[in-house]
């Protein structure tokens, strides 16, 4: 479904300041696959995800969503293959808008805006059942402004709008990493569910190696702009926090392990 | 205070012909988020076009089509500097609004006005169609109210249609959050370019009507229109946000705010005899208190009630 193929970024190149984010990553994800992807800071996941998205480009390599070549569609032409969920909950929803008005732009996703209405009466019912499955009570607050809610909430409904028209693939940027624990576990369920509904492809950035382990039927590790653990099926089921530490001091080729990693 | 009264009728026909500039500059203002200094150029290219076209004997309302044609045409020009070009937004309007200080000349053949006499054409709005519907010389329905009224609920109408498409939509959430709006497949880009066309093409349009209103157009015409227009936006909205929540009406607040600043305005040339020179220092102090209001009461007041209301948390 999605094929990464020796992609390489570099930010500020040629200056004092240059950071090889992404060095010669190649990556591929059947349809179907739940990739959870872990990592230190600076280890270039993010930047993976945004490569994939179009936020910015590659400097080499190509990019494939179901045998498409993406590699040089501007951003707002991939997502209409691409849901997407990020790291700050601000980022994913238009606050002066409605819950309503920001579903239906999210159902709208790679189609052709014309002059027809914004959002149609039955859309609306649709949407209430949809927001349903939150359980967060929005279903009865389809016209309040998205910027009364809280975070959880938001994420929860940017989930929703990446995917209520089925993406080819869905790209989850740390998007619990800012929520308080007990919000985050809500919304990670919820993520559970929506992906094993349909099937979805996935991608999910996680900081927190226990999430890492429990989600998904893959776990991909990334140092320094490369992938450097990739394991699945029943190695994975298997695989616990203590092995993944080790892996990652031996794939990094040292016991140096990032803070964050330890903490979470 | 007599002198005052006799100014009222036009004061307000004033302010609603300016409330339909105010309205075109919500678009970029509040809805997409830029300050787009073009209109203080474009404003003026409106009634230009507007004025050069009626004498040179077209149909009034054709030549304001053609004068809200010109002014989107201006909206492109700051629109592709702006995103084809990667002019921050407020330099782009700045570059177009001083190349169209030459344009506007050219269009008014080199001449820094150009008068237009009332008896010799079949205008839409006029001053002296306010005094002859005074006088009872014709009928009401050609009295600038009126006309201007109908006009703006026309706008309004019709900007409340647009912005409830899906097209329409798509440019709310450009401004309001640009990179969900990309994630949901939007293009920014094209979708700022358009605002700030239709923003401009009504910019123009209100300025048609002011050049027939006064029966000239002149280089200086939209000198300030920006600052204008945010006095009637923000007037409008401090004024009625409370009761306004529908989109159509908070445009109508916009209009009437537009009224409002026009009396004000009036009413202290009037009353205190200031010499109108000083109007555009008071206009710009005004707009400058009511633009810091809501940042004082943020710092310095207590919190506003509303952030209190704040749903629990998820």
């Amino acid at each position: 479904m999605l094929k990464i193929e020796h992609i390489s970024k570099t930010f500020n190149a040629g200056t004092v300041n240059e950071k090889q984010a992404l060095c010669d990553l190649s990556l591929e994800l059947r349809e179907g696959d739940f990739v959870t992807v872990i990592g230190g800071n600076g280890a270039g996941k993010s930047t993976m995800l945004n490569c994939v998205a179009g936020v910015f480009g590659v400097e080499s390599g190509r990019i494939l969503i179901d045998g498409v070549d993406v590699t040089h569609l501007p951003e707002y032409k991939r997502a209409k293959y691409i849901g997407r969920v990020f790291q700050d909950p601000m980022m994913g929803t238009a606050a002066t808008m409605q819950i309503e008005e920001n579903l239906a732009l999210a159902a709208r996703r790679g189609q052709h805006r014309t002059l027809r209405p914004g959002i149609t009466k039955q859309e609306r019912d649709a949407y209430r059942e949809q927001l349903k499955i939150l359980d967060l009570g929005l279903e009865d607050r389809l016209t309040t402004k998205v910027g009364l809610l809280s975070g959880g909430q938001r994420q929860a409904l940017t989930l929703l709008m990446a995917t209520l028209k089925q993406p080819k693939l869905l790209l989850l940027d740390e998007h619990t990493a800012a929520l308080d624990p007990k919000t985050a576990a809500k919304v990670l369920d919820a993520t559970e569910r929506i992906v094993q509904k349909s099937g979805l492809t996935t991608m999910m950035i996680t900081h927190n190696m226990r999430d890492a382990i429990a989600h998904g039927n893959r776990l991909v590790m990334m140092y320094d702009g490369r992938i450097v653990v990739d394991v699945s099926g029943e190695e994975k089921k298997r695989l616990t926090v203590e092995q993944l530490l080790s892996l990652f001091s031996q794939a990094s080729g040292s016991d140096e392990v990032d803070d964050k990693l330890v903490l979470s | 205070m007599a002198s005052f009264l006799n100014a009222l009728p036009g004061a307000v026909a004033q302010g609603l012909i300016w409330g339909v500039m105010a309205i075109g500059l919500f678009i970029t203002y509040k809805l997409l988020d830029i300050a787009d200094l073009t209109v203080d150029g474009s404003f003026c290219t409106g009634g230009a076009v507007c004025v050069m076209l009626i004498l040179a004997g077209w149909n009034v309302w054709l030549a304001m089509l053609m004068a809200c044609i010109a002014g989107m045409l201006a909206g492109l020009a700051t629109g592709i500097f702006h995103t084809r070009c990667g002019i921050p937004a407020i330099l782009s309007g700045i570059l177009t609004q001083l190349g169209l200080w030459s344009v506007n000349l050219a269009i008014m053949a080199m001449k820094a006005n150009q008068a237009l006499n009332v008896n010799n054409y079949k205008l839409l709005v006029s001053l002296r169609y306010l005094q002859d519907v005074q006088k009872g010389a014709r009928p009401f329905y050609m009295h600038p109210l009126f006309t201007v009224g109908v006009f703006t609920l026309v706008i309004v109408a019709i900007l409340y249609w647009f912005f409830g498409t899906e097209l329409g939509a798509s440019i709310r959430a450009t401004g309001a959050n640009g990179n969900m709006a990309r994630a949901q497949g939007i293009n920014t880009d094209r979708n700022k370019v358009l605002g700030l066309m239709l923003s401009n093409g009504i910019v123009a349009l209100s300025g048609a009507l002011l050049s027939q209103y006064q029966s000239f157009s002149d280089i200086n015409m939209g000198r300030g229109a920006i600052v204008i227009g945010l006095a009637a936006i923000i007037i409008g909205e401090s004024l009625f946000n409370r009761i306004f929540h529908n989109f159509g009406l908070r445009l109508i607040a916009i209009s009437i705010g537009a009224i409002i600043y026009y009396i004000v305005i009036q009413a202290v040339i009037s009353l205190f005899e200031i010499n109108s020179n000083y109007l555009k220092l008071i206009s710009a102090l005004i707009v400058a208190v009511f633009l810091a209001i809501p940042y004082w009461r943020e710092k310095y007041g207590k919190k506003p009630a509303r952030a209190q209301k704040e749903v629990p948390h998820a």
